[in-house]
């Protein structure tokens, strides 16, 4: 809640000129390269791109608090996967079954739970061992793995149930659920981190730790309530995206972490912790979509996507880099 | 233990925790399967941990000089895919330096941004990760590369023949790992590595050319890297896509459990070497011990957070983080 | 004085750690309205009892009283609940959040469920801010602010606290003269609403100027508490180091040679323009100012860590472009920098590897390292410059402050270049190594090196330098020899004092 000086303002437009720059050149570009006549700022086409951000949006938008705390969870990409097996799986349990429809609601929670639970783990050795969070949470990615190959080997775990397909499948307002679940969750992290304590305190913490310790933070268990969070939010988006597929493969979430990490970082949030907004992370997430969806559409080959992706992600760097520095006459180092 | 006071063998074991786990392991697993010890067995783990250890030796280089390399997994697809794709144009004997070339290539680049662009490290290797991958995909358009003609050449060589009854995986490891080793600890460069991601500042300070420095720890990353490609290639004379996805985070896994710190400035060849072959000798061991395969990234998972925990402990002299 | 009840009493603090008494029965109290200053070398015991005062550690032995009531402390933040606030060199403020954030962190007043009151928290800043007669408000980023209005945040942070004790920790360290006046202006409104301060710095003129007592600690023990207007420098200098310090002024001059390194019409963006000067061999060369007038930065520019934007170097007469660090010390040019622990050294580095770092590459037998090699150099220069460590293999961070100064130099002599620039020779050293480093520089010109020594302590500057280079805002004001020098002409043209009047 700081006032803005014009610098910040370059730094929160960026992400939304760079949308506005592709929405231009994909929707020009078509015209000329694109096979198909379908206009690609169809409505039709741009809520699409929205449900299909969904999964990865809303990890992204939980790792934004993450590294705005000044930690990084890698482990995200398994724990949907846990969810996912868990979500799916329980539907078929016995008792389950016995439930009906009942059983969904029951399933979620259970999946969320299984995410709520991961991240717990990850939190509390954070703040017990003191051990940097990039390690516990490489390790955490490996064995929460680990879980989900024991839970069914290499077998996919399926399960398709038609209400939770209908009800993923569903448009309210001509909004596919998915992407009400990815608006809702911006918009509540967006009031956590600009209105409440727990936000602000988000935000000392990963500028300056030291000071926010001896300001009488408890950052042991706000670190601890984070994790929590983003397991939550690994299982929300597992509940989102299987409910639809109704299959999890074991090697489903693989490089979801490092996906949302340059959502993330695409959207302006420092590394280094203490700068950051879920807002510019959504647009972070749309970035990285439309990218897909509009290489796609001028035809380009779907595996440039990634090469295009890697570039851009360096390129903001340098540029980044460029802007920020003093001038000649800075330091060499 | 006459004259060493609970803080020296505290210290001992922290310092040398990584080597004690190692024979604990191995005489526990020796104990419950005498097949664990037997010369097969071990060369078999040593063989199989052969394409991971070769990464680890580089990536070891690029983390003590305070750096981190996501993009080494899906630049071991490349490699691999690469070579094998020329193996059939233009043979082996010009495939392999090609491969090497373009490899070294892709290091130099990252070693351009990460050195004297002074870009951040996570960031370029992980936009490098997905750049890498979309590059291989489109080299390959997709498809698996697959030796054409197996009968007829002597590409096998590397991944598949044995020197004096040693598979060449491991010579090849064993050689990497003594060179770059006695690079590291005994010669300026080493040094200078230490130097620099011990405080760069201070390092430039001192005369030390920080970006020439950092360049060179992810070419000799690049040049592990292509080795590694090299031997899964010719092991397994033909591949997919993504065979190295996911082992840059393993690889990193490796080195840390080797006790290379992070931050930079510390850290071993020969530590990263017992991390691989901690890793290799685990997953053996719980295999012959019948349990689930699967079991060992559970237990890979408990022995990185205790090992860096143990590491964390000692050096601030108290076991429990003081945060509340 | 009818001896008013102290806001803050310690009686007969100990504290040991395994090895060391840290504090040795130290006892002394603060009155309301009082200034009482607390002086003493490096590892005197000052910071270990602002740690027991701070509830960090436990006192062995002891007792500490509020107001003359027994008190624990078992935290920072339960000392400030008390009424005990520190006010530390090294800010604790987070950068990207606002003043009123930064003020209320931790405390941030709630509208329920957690939600921040932002009016009431904005409301109860301007309120404190206007106390302070600052010109920011309560939704400034904290970034944006200079050093020594951030300082203002975390006294205004330190009075959200109503405090009866407030601790200053080495408060001036990095202001400017104008900047210091309105921070004392604060203290003695603090003074007049009866708050005690203690008050730790190095500098005397400080002292003299705005404390009421000084308390002395030596060796964990309090040495004496002085009543500053019956006292003077020599007398606390005593009791700080238990002898008198001889800091006199330079008088000694040998043969100067050849000029060794010149600078013509030097000038690098906004950082400083137009410098002149020349140092010839056999002499000291003093630079002396305020922090940002560019000495530092002229120095960085020498030893090719900055592009100048106009102006020639000479070297031995020969003009000379240096681009980095290694072509400095190719010519025989070598910078000990003003951050000892973050440009000086490698601190998880041993001595010697750290000595011989910028030689490295030329001490080998065959491809590898010569252990012999380097360990010969790091006994010479251990012996040459009396540096005490247990062995080569002792990592530097674990040395005092003095034997990491003299490895750094160390590193730079055994390179035996000509020209040397030491900028800020004894920042955070003790009295006693000070001594040595300044007789080492001394002895440095006698052997006929050209040195160039950079700093902010007037006694340092006029003791070893044979002439001095006064700057003032990135310019060079004046350049006087030892004979023209005084205190009063020296401080005039650092404080730029029109240019023309002093020269």
């Amino acid at each position: 809640m700081t006032t803005l000086n014009s610098k910040d303002l370059v730094k929160r437009g960026a992400i939304w000129a760079f949308i506005a720059a592709e929405l231009a050149f994909f929707s020009i570009a078509g015209q000329f390269l694109s096979g198909s006549d379908s206009n690609f700022l169809d409505p039709g086409n741009m809520l699409l791109l929205l449900k299909q951000s969904a999964p990865l949006g809303i990890i992204a938008l939980g790792m934004t608090i993450i590294m705005i705390n000044g930690n990084i969870d890698l482990s995200v990409g398994a724990t949907f996967a846990l969810a996912g097996v868990v979500l799916l799986d329980s539907l078929s349990w016995p008792f389950m079954e016995d439930l009906g429809d009942w059983a969904i609601p029951l399933a979620w929670m259970f999946a969320l739970l299984t995410g709520m639970v991961l991240g717990a783990i990850n939190g509390l050795i954070v703040w017990k061992t003191g051990v940097d969070a990039f390690i516990v949470t490489l390790a955490a990615m490996l064995g929460y793995r680990g879980l989900v190959f024991m839970y069914n080997g290499e077998q996919p775990t399926s399960n398709m149930n038609w209400t939770l397909v209908d009800f993923a499948e569903a448009q309210f307002l001509g909004v596919h659920t998915p992407t009400w679940f990815l608006l809702g969750t911006a918009v509540v992290l967006w009031l956590l981190m600009t209105r409440t304590v727990h936000g602000r305190n988000a935000y000392a913490i990963g500028d300056n730790r030291e000071a926010a310790v001896n300001a009488g933070i408890r950052v042991g268990p706000h670190i601890l309530w984070n994790f929590v969070l983003i397991g939550f939010l690994a299982a929300l988006s597992a509940v989102v995206f299987f409910s639809e597929s109704g299959s999890v493969n074991p090697n489903d979430g693989m490089l979801f972490e490092l996906w949302a990490i340059t959502a993330v970082v695409l959207g302006g949030t420092k590394l280094a912790g203490g700068y950051g907004s879920i807002i510019s992370t959504l647009g972070g997430v749309i970035a990285i979509q439309l990218l897909r969806k509009g290489l796609g559409h001028i035809g380009a080959d779907t595996q440039t996507v990634n090469l295009v992706i890697g570039l851009i992600l360096i390129a903001v760097l340098i540029l980044d880099r460029h802007l920020n520095r003093k001038g000649k006459e800075e330091l060499k180092i | 233990m006459t004259g060493m006071t609970r803080k020296d063998v505290g210290t001992f074991i922290a310092k040398q925790g990584i080597l004690i786990a190692f024979v604990i392991f191995m005489i526990g697993f020796a104990m419950a399967n005498q097949r664990f010890i037997q010369i097969d067995n071990i060369s078999g783990v040593i063989r199989s941990s052969a394409i991971l250890g070769v990464m680890a030796l580089g990536v070891t280089f690029v983390v003590i000089g305070g750096n981190l390399d996501l993009s080494v997994g899906s630049m071991m697809s490349f490699s691999t895919i690469v070579v094998l794709d020329l193996h059939d144009k233009i043979g082996p004997a010009l495939a392999i330096p090609a491969m090497f070339a373009l490899t070294l290539a892709l290091g130099a680049f990252i070693g351009l941004l990460v050195g004297y662009l002074r870009l951040n490290s996570l960031i370029v290797t992980l936009g490098m990760l997905s750049a890498i991958h979309g590059l291989t995909l489109t080299w390959s358009g997709g498809k698996n590369m697959d030796i054409e003609n197996k009968a007829t050449t002597w590409f096998w060589f590397f991944g598949q023949d044995r020197i004096l009854n040693i598979p060449v995986p491991i010579l090849i490891f064993a050689v990497l790992a003594v060179v770059l080793g006695l690079l590291l600890a005994k010669t300026p460069f080493g040094r200078k590595v230490y130097a620099v991601g011990g405080n760069d500042q201070a390092a430039t300070f001192s005369g030390i050319p920080r970006a020439r420095v950092v360049f060179m720890t992810y070419i000799i990353s690049a040049f592990c890297v292509a080795t590694a490609g090299l031997l899964q290639a010719s092991r397994s004379m033909g591949s997919q896509n993504n065979v190295g996805q996911g082992m840059e985070l393993e690889v990193l896994a490796a080195v840390i459990l080797g006790g290379a710190s992070l931050m930079g400035g510390a850290g071993t060849v020969f530590k990263t070497v017992i991390g691989v072959l901690i890793l290799g000798f685990i997953q053996n061991g719980l295999l012959l011990m019948g349990m689930d395969f699967y079991v060992r990234y559970m237990v890979t998972w408990a022995i990185i957070i205790l090992a860096v925990w143990l590491d964390v402990a000692a050096k601030r002299g108290r076991l429990w983080s003081p945060i509340a | 004085m009818n001896d008013p009840t102290p806001v803050l009493r310690l009686e007969g603090i100990v504290k040991t750690f395994p090895g060391v008494r840290a504090l040795d029965d130290v006892s002394f109290n603060v009155l309301p309205g009082e200034v009482h200053a607390l002086m003493g070398e490096n590892g005197a015991g000052k910071s270990t009892l602002m740690k027991v005062l701070g509830g960090i550690h436990a006192p062995d032995e002891g007792q500490i009283f509020i107001a003359e009531e027994p008190t624990v402390m078992t935290s920072p933040i339960d000392a400030k609940a008390k009424g005990v606030v520190f006010i530390h060199q090294e800010l604790s403020l987070a950068g990207e959040l606002s003043v009123a954030e930064n003020i209320f962190l931790g405390e941030l007043p709630l509208k329920g469920l957690g939600v921040v009151d932002w009016k009431k928290l904005y409301g109860d800043t301007n309120a404190i801010l206007k106390t302070l007669n600052v010109g920011f408000d309560a939704t400034t980023r904290v970034e944006d602010l200079s050093i020594a209005n951030q300082q203002m945040v975390e006294i205004a942070r330190a009075l959200t606290a109503d405090p009866r004790a407030v601790i200053f920790d080495e408060p001036t360290a990095s202001l400017t003269d104008a900047e210091k006046v309105v921070l004392f202006d604060v203290i003695a409104d603090l003074k007049a609403r009866g708050v005690g301060i203690i008050y730790i710095s190095h500098r005397m003129e400080e002292i003299f100027k705005i404390t009421d007592r000084i308390s002395v600690l030596r060796d964990g023990a309090c040495r004496g508490t002085l009543i500053t207007r019956e006292t003077d420098e020599n007398e606390v200098t005593k009791l700080m180091i238990g002898r008198s310090l001889d800091l006199t002024r330079n008088t000694v001059h040998h043969e100067l040679g050849d000029v060794a390194l010149e600078v013509r019409g030097l000038s690098c963006g906004d950082l400083y323009r137009d410098v002149d000067f020349a140092v010839r061999k056999g002499e000291v060369l003093g630079f002396y100012g305020l922090v940002g007038a560019g000495r530092t930065e002229i120095a960085e520019t020498i030893f090719g860590l900055r592009t100048p934007s106009a102006g020639q170097i000479l070297r031995d007469g020969q003009k000379v472009n240096i681009a980095s660090p290694v072509e400095a010390i190719r010519l025989g040019i070598a910078l000990v920098p003003e951050n000892r622990k973050s440009q000086g050294l490698v601190l998880g580095m041993n001595c010697r590897d750290n000595m011989t770092l910028p030689q490295v590459g030329d001490l080998t037998a065959g491809p590898f390292v010569s252990d012999g090699a380097e360990i010969s150099i790091f006994d010479q220069y251990r012996d040459k410059l009396d540096i005490r460590t247990p062995g080569w293999r002792q990592t530097v961070g674990n040395l005092s402050g003095g034997n990491q100064q003299k490895i750094v130099i160390g590193k730079w002599l055994s390179m035996r270049p000509d020209v040397l620039i030491v900028d800020e020779p004894t920042r955070g050293i003790d009295v006693g190594s000070k001594a040595e480093i300044h007789n080492l520089i001394r002895d440095l010109a006698a052997q006929g090196y050209a040195v160039i020594v950079i700093s902010s302590e007037m006694p340092e500057v006029l003791h070893v330098s044979d002439r001095i280079v006064a700057m003032y805002s990135g310019r060079v004001m004046r350049t006087f020899t030892s004979d023209e020098v005084t205190e009063d002409n020296l401080i005039q043209a650092i404080s730029g004092i029109s240019a023309d009047k002093v020269a």
